[in-house]
């Protein structure tokens, strides 16, 4: 067995990405890089988007996971990268929030 | 981020060493940086703290806000002796994030039955760590009692840095096992990096429980990896 069996190719989001990559697909890769009071996940973890929506990994506990899959398709079509911010529901700034009350920025960009 | 970035990154993690990319979230760029390189200046201790905590985060460099992303690889678990403790120690690890892989020459103690849903290999450690060395980010716990299974793993994990060695048995056999070790060339400061008695001291008694003390003492060395000079807490079990 060899040291490729500690990572979890069916899970991991980096690998996937790759994968991805190499079929052709449009990926987009994004990264929590900044948390605040209560995040579900810490900075560094991924959530991997191809073109058709799919994905694999998080950034939350699955309460932002849509909204990032949507920005992400955008992302893959522009190819400039865009950093997000969600906090608490709130109506004036994002449809979609974190129940827990922290905030995350999450960054979003193509896989060239 | 470029493809060949990823690749190399994700080459690195199939090899099990730690890499941080440093990425400048204002344009884009992007690096790799191995565990091994020099960077020195304020990056270059971001970069340090990084790989020993294994924590992503924007740190301020040169007058520019920079995100590092660490990743470190997964902790492996190699326990020697396929007994009691190993049975309720086996899914507990695996659960917390450490999947173990056992070793045991005896198979009447390293049979699938006894151990389902584990990587079992009933054969010598010198046989099986020939083929899957240890590394830095292993922990190793001996559990057999018997000098001819535990010896050659116990000094084979400190000769590779794992980050915890552990060993069962009394302060009398532990300190019997110390000269053997010395005498197979392991150096004072070495073995005194063994958690010996294992565990931490939580008054376990039943093999499930110390199982509780042994994962316990696995989890602190991991999380305190490279904190200060004394890199593996010591054994502090009755």
């Amino acid at each position: 067995m060899t040291g490729a069996a500690h990572l979890d190719d069916i899970r991991d989001p980096l690998i996937i990405a790759e994968g991805w990559k190499s079929d052709g697909r449009g990926v987009a890769i994004a990264t929590v890089v900044e948390t605040w009071g209560s995040a579900p996940r810490p900075a560094g973890s991924h959530l991997v988007v191809d073109d058709e929506g799919n994905f694999h990994g998080s950034v939350s506990g699955g309460c932002v996971e849509g909204a990032v899959v949507t920005e992400a398709i955008d992302v893959i079509g522009s190819g400039k990268p865009r950093i997000l911010e969600f906090g608490v529901a709130d109506e004036t700034a994002w449809r979609v929030g974190l129940s827990c009350g922290g905030r995350i920025r999450v960054y979003v960009e193509r896989l060239g | 981020m470029e493809s060949g970035l990823l690749n190399a990154v994700n080459d690195e993690r199939r090899a099990r060493r730690a890499v941080v990319v440093v990425k400048d979230l204002e344009d884009g760029s992007a690096r790799l940086v191995r565990e091994t390189e020099e960077l020195g200046g304020e990056l270059g201790e971001a970069v340090a703290k990084a790989f020993r905590t294994g924590n992503s985060g924007l740190v301020e460099a040169g007058g520019r806000s920079v995100f590092l992303n660490a990743y470190l690889p997964q902790p492996r678990l190699v326990v020697i002796g396929a007994v009691h403790i190993s049975q309720a120690l086996a899914p507990m690890a695996r659960i917390a994030g450490y999947p173990i892989e056992l070793i045991d020459p005896r198979t009447a103690f390293a049979s699938a039955d006894r151990f389902p849903d584990v990587e079992l290999h009933a054969d010598w450690p010198e046989t099986v760590l020939a083929k899957r060395p240890l590394d830095a980010y292993s922990a190793l716990a001996a559990v057999t009692h018997d000098p001819k299974i535990d010896d050659y793993a116990l000094k084979a994990a400190l000769d590779a840095g794992c980050f915890y060695v552990g060993a069962l048995g009394s302060r009398k056999t532990h300190a019997k096992r110390v000269e053997r070790l010395l005498a197979l060339g392991a150096t004072t400061a070495q073995v005194e990096r063994i958690a010996a008695p294992i565990g931490l001291d939580i008054g376990a008694s039943s093999p499930a429980e110390i199982a509780v003390s042994i994962l316990a003492q696995i989890v602190r060395a991991f999380r305190s990896r490279g904190a200060g000079s004394d890199r593996l807490p010591k054994g502090e079990a009755a």
